[in-house]
């Protein structure tokens, strides 16, 4: 494939062959990084049974933006795969929980760094590995373990995806990508996870050449499909705090 | 309850005590709700590295509401600051920094803390989802553990107590909780009073907690 066809007029034809039953990974961390107008075009195209992937299942904050709650309540979602399936207030109650708690959509409750690594480990062709995270506690149970120096350590397995989207701050033609600040999260880690990789780009997509190699923080041999974020009110941004509190 | 008359300290006071802790050099990380508070306190010319989940090394003050940059935030998702030193890294080598045990304190909450050092603060009773984020890591991992909590529930349950009723977080970590009664540390069968309030008694505290209390050495 010739770098300039990484390139996509329109988030719809960037997702159009997403199949029924895909894995998809969606970065973001409390907003920054988060793919909002690439989860807004899934909503539209529809796939259904998908496993997904993220840190939390959204819906925590008003107004709400494209998330995978909405994915959940839109009927598309078999499964997801986070590090909370709850708020993180117990009083809060999420979209996610009642189709969860009628046994509509399951769910894989991971620790966030053992989500991250297992996220790593797939990309790094690793199948596995052993961390001390959750040693003795219910996700431990009926789980192998081994000691090792004197410690116990469970075995988590790679976490591979059939696609990932993400959002950054700059990229060229080549798919090249930055991120700025608390975007990047798990945005790189689930970039060389996935077998493709959409991302969605905050500034205009450069010629190659024009980023530094030295400050490339996402090789372009991980990523497939760029989209350049049309400005609002087409093009989705981040939503501010103070917004979310109304 | 009619023993914990006095209420003790409020949740910054809580989080001040804790912080005073907090040794110079040392690298921090503060969880959701009343650990993010010991970011405010005052602990004069030690140097603080505060960590985040999302790979923000070295964040600084949470920034009003017009001064913010929407591309940052910490763990809690509040729009913060950087101080001088600071580094941004990706989720995973953030949580390599975790689980290799360079962290030297991650003070969290919890809905329950045991005497033999157990905790539960990710999934409440009859819920199915939890919220675990990055605290199973955290308490595995890091060098210390310590727990900020209300001495009670609303309907004054003790929270410190022999065992955990909930499921756990991790087992045998915390070494240290401040709670609005005071400063106490898991001995194995009980918890011993490091500090109390002021106008909290000893026997205020001991009616107010589900494990014997030993008076500090």
């Amino acid at each position: 494939m010739g770098r300039r066809n990484k390139i996509i007029g329109s988030f719809a034809e960037a997702i159009a062959d997403i199949p029924d039953g895909a894995t998809i990974a969606f970065g973001g961390f409390a907003g920054p990084g988060t793919p909002y107008n690439l989860t807004r075009a899934l909503l539209a195209q529809g796939a259904k049974r998908l496993t997904c992937i993220a840190n939390t299942t959204g819906g925590a904050h008003v107004p709400r933006m494209p998330d995978l709650g909405m994915l959940v309540e839109n009927g598309q979602v078999a499964k997801v795969i986070c590090a909370f399936t709850a708020a993180t207030r117990p009083t809060d109650v999420l979209p996610f929980t009642k189709y969860y708690d009628s046994g509509e959509v399951a769910a894989e409750l991971v620790p966030q760094g053992t989500l991250a690594e297992r996220l790593r480990a797939a990309g790094a062709g690793i199948p596995a590995f052993y961390t001390p995270t959750a040693v003795g506690t219910e996700l431990a149970e009926g789980r192998e373990t081994r000691v090792i120096d004197g410690r116990e350590y469970l075995l988590e397995y790679a976490l591979p995806c059939d696609y990932a989207f993400i959002r950054a701050w700059r990229a060229d033609e080549a798919g090249n990508l930055q991120f700025r600040l608390a975007q990047r999260n798990f945005c790189p880690v689930m970039a060389t996870a996935a077998k493709t990789v959409v991302v969605e780009v905050e500034e205009d997509i450069l010629p190659a050449g024009a980023l530094d190699p030295d400050q490339i923080h996402t090789s372009g041999i991980f990523v497939q499909r760029l989209v350049k974020i049309p400005p609002a009110p087409e093009g989705l941004w981040t939503i501010r705090r103070q917004e979310r509190a109304k | 309850m009619s023993a914990t008359t006095a209420k003790g300290w409020d949740r910054q006071q809580m989080a001040d005590r804790l912080a005073q802790e907090f040794q110079d050099g040392w690298i921090v990380n503060l969880g959701v709700g009343i650990p993010t508070l010991c970011s405010n306190t005052d602990i004069g010319d030690r140097d603080i590295i505060y960590h985040a989940e999302n790979g923000v090394i070295g964040y600084g003050p949470v920034l009003p509401a017009g001064q913010e940059d929407l591309h940052l935030v910490n763990a809690g998702g509040q729009n913060v600051s950087l101080n001088p030193g600071a580094a941004i890294i990706h989720h995973a080598d953030s949580f390599a920094i975790i689980r290799s045990g360079r962290i030297d304190v991650t003070v969290m909450g919890a809905y329950e803390v045991a005497a033999n050092g157990d905790f539960a603060n990710w999934k409440i009773g009859g819920a199915r989802g939890g919220g675990i984020g990055g605290a199973m890591d955290l308490a595995a991992c890091a060098k210390r553990v310590f727990i900020i909590l209300e001495h009670n529930t609303r309907k004054g349950e003790p929270r410190l107590l022999r065992d955990c009723a909930l499921p756990v977080t991790a087992r045998g970590v915390v070494t240290l909780v401040a709670t609005n009664l005071g400063l106490f540390a898991p001995t194995g069968d009980g918890f011993a009073v490091r500090e109390l309030a002021p106008g909290v008694t000893f026997a205020a505290a001991q009616a107010a907690t589900g494990a014997p209390l030993t008076e500090h050495p």
